[in-house]
């Protein structure tokens, strides 16, 4: 697209649309969001921006393919789901440590099996739309 | 109590196929990986197996959230006994992969959707929640999609547009099934469900909710009137992926009927009397279909829905002595399928056709292999004293003492029928001279170097080991499967593990 309001707005949109992103995923134990939308936020921010500057650059920008972020996320979930089988308790049980950290919260095991959906769905629908713009376009 | 090694086989295999993602495209890393990966799962399996022929039930409360609110796996003796079915099954389809699925199948990731595939396997035969298993063969179906198109060739994607529907159909059933049951209980654990089912007043329900169940494993397990889809797709993919369908994908149905006929539904008489009944139309209809059909892999696929009528056969007369005959029938059946397909993707290595109006001559060119061969077709026959023999006397004793005649007929019809179209496969393809053609076929087979050609040969030659284990010890096996018979019909130790109290009002 060759609008120029839309590439220099997609430039200041696409930082905080995963800022907005992240904060989706962070929140999302108790209150609505969670990995899957914030990974959907953030693969939207990406869409938005290879609309704007055309796919090659948005592949640049994310360096490696997208369908990497597959794998690397469904490791980071099934290792916190790991994690407490080493200290002797069931497969997949909530682990948190005692302390909150500052602004997030407290952390425990369900947030890392968050960040793991959250890249395997960013994996996902990035290869899935990039494959199709690239058909059609 | 809780143990973690129960889960074993299944973090194992999603682990195996994390691993393979990351060596996505390299296809020598991904062979070496996936065998690696099988040959460790083989040896989880052993150790859960042993564990729990030791221990009777070991349970696991996936999140530490406990029954019946959690997710609740349990280990029996009879998943148990599947994982371990699984596991060498599995271990010697990705051992046949590594020659018989080609390079271009393989960068399209083959091997991690395979483990997927397992991955689902071992989840359904671990699982004691019902909308769990639910998930477990939604991950089955999706990965055997993908494996069943992977190629991309026009028959392909034609089957698997069948086999795709049929099993959507069929989940949506067994999803209204699950939502019904959780409305008239208000649970979805099974060793729950089996405790709250018994007390509900209304049989009508229970009994309509039992038949939609069957509806859904029946497609998914290929029983008759529902079977087409199966013999109209199964001989589209590559041999090793048909082989691991026609040995585990239909079975995990019938693991599913068993568990669930015997856990959650009691089958009354209207009920036992239909089981016998679609029994005896399977066992014909798969008979007369294998009867007429000249390719040799489509000749296959209606014997497994003929042999499938055995498995609902035996669950229907419900007796100990025809479930005992019904598990072994399942242990061998597993093994065995497995099998054939395999030695059919050599057969087509060889001679660069499945239709047996072009084979012959197999025997004079490859006598060892053309016996090991017959050692796997007549075992699924069931010649004493190989593994095929037993079950079937369990199940025709049982048969003569529940007084289904018409089973018995059908039984028998298609165990004659069984023999009668090996016997003209075994006379058509290995000894009858091969007929002149224009252009003579090439033998892709013996062009192979000594190592890829064992690659394909010893995977058969494993399988045929263990079926001629399971004729030959097949005392340890009828040992076995008296166990898990005895199992399945006094579910109360099962309760006990799974909810860990004494049952109230039982």
């Amino acid at each position: 697209m060759k609008s120029v309001i839309l590439r220099t707005a997609s430039n200041y949109l696409l930082p905080l649309l995963l800022l907005f992103s992240v904060f989706i995923l962070v929140r999302g134990h108790y209150s609505p969001g969670g990995g899957f939308v914030g990974g959907l936020m953030a693969s939207i921010a990406f869409v938005l921006h290879a609309f704007a500057n055309k796919l090659e650059n948005t592949r640049k920008l994310l360096r490696y393919p997208p369908g990497a972020f597959i794998p690397v996320g469904l490791a980071i979930a099934l290792l916190s789901g790991l994690a407490p089988v080493f200290i002797g308790k069931p497969f997949l049980t909530a682990l948190w440590f005692s302390t909150p950290v500052p602004i997030i919260g407290l952390v425990g095991t369900p947030l890392f099996f968050d960040i793991g959906v959250f890249f395997v769905v960013i994996g996902i629908t990035l290869s899935i739309l990039f494959n199709i713009s690239e058909n059609i376009l | 109590m809780t143990d973690n090694s129960i889960i074993l086989p299944v973090i194992a295999h999603l682990f195996t196929a994390v691993l393979l993602i990351f060596f996505w495209r390299k296809v020598r890393i991904q062979q070496a990986v996936s065998v690696a990966g099988n040959i460790l799962i083989l040896g989880f399996s052993i150790g859960l197996f042993i564990k729990t022929w030791r221990a009777g039930y070991l349970t696991m409360q996936a999140g530490d959230w406990q029954a019946p609110f959690g997710i609740t796996f349990v280990s029996d003796v009879f998943s148990s006994t599947m994982i371990l079915l699984a596991g060498i099954a599995g271990l010697a389809v990705s051992i046949y992969s590594t020659v018989g699925i080609s390079r271009h199948r393989i960068q399209y990731g083959y091997f991690p959707i395979f483990h997927f595939l397992l991955l689902g396997l071992n989840g359904a035969f671990l699982t004691g929640d019902i909308f769990n298993l639910y998930v477990w063969f939604e991950v089955i179906i999706i990965s055997s999609f993908v494996l069943m198109t992977l190629g991309g060739r026009k028959p392909q994607v034609e089957g698997a547009i069948k086999y795709v529907t049929l099993n959507l159909l069929a989940s949506v059933m067994f999803l209204t099934a699950v939502a019904i049951l959780y409305g008239l209980t208000g649970s979805l654990n099974m060793a729950d469900l089996s405790l709250k089912m018994a007390k509900i007043e209304n049989r009508g329900l229970v009994n309509i909710t039992g038949l939609l169940f069957f509806l859904g494993f029946g497609i998914k397990s290929a029983v008759f009137p529902l079977y087409f889809w199966l013999p109209s797709s199964y001989h589209t993919p590559p041999s090793a992926i048909a082989a691991v369908f026609g040995g585990l994908l239909t079975k995990v149905g019938v693991y599913a009927l068993l568990r669930v006929f015997t856990l959650i539904f009691i089958p009354d008489e209207f009920t036992a009397t239909m089981f016998t009944i679609v029994a005896t139309a399977t066992l014909l209809t798969g008979a007369f279909g294998a009867f007429i059909k000249r390719n040799i892999r489509k000749l296959f696929s209606y014997l497994i829905v003929c042999h499938i009528g055995f498995l609902i056969g035996g669950l229907g007369m419900h007796t100990s002595e025809a479930l005992a005959g019904t598990v072994f029938y399942l242990i061998h059946d597993i093994i065995v399928k497995t099998n054939i397909f395999l030695a059919a993707g050599i057969m087509y290595k060889i001679s660069g056709t499945t239709n047996m109006d072009k084979l012959g001559g197999l025997y004079a060119d490859y006598p060892k292999l053309s016996l090991l061969v017959a050692v796997v077709l007549f075992s699924m026959v069931g010649i004493p004293p190989l593994s095929g023999f037993w079950p079937k006397i369990w199940l025709f004793d049982a048969a003569f003492s529940t007084d289904t005649w018409y089973l018995l007929i059908a039984m028998i019809i298609a165990s004659f029928i069984t023999l009668f179209v090996i016997a003209r496969l075994w006379s058509d393809a290995f000894w009858k001279t091969r007929p002149v053609q224009e252009v003579p076929p090439t033998d892709d087979f013996s062009a192979m170097s000594w190592y890829r050609r064992s690659l394909l040969v010893t995977p058969v030659l494993v399988l045929a080991a263990v079926s001629l284990y399971i004729g030959f010890g097949a005392e340890h096996i009828a040992r076995l499967s008296e166990r898990i018979a005895t199992d399945l019909k006094d579910t109360a130790p099962y309760i006990k593990a799974v909810l860990g109290r004494e049952i109230v009002n039982f």
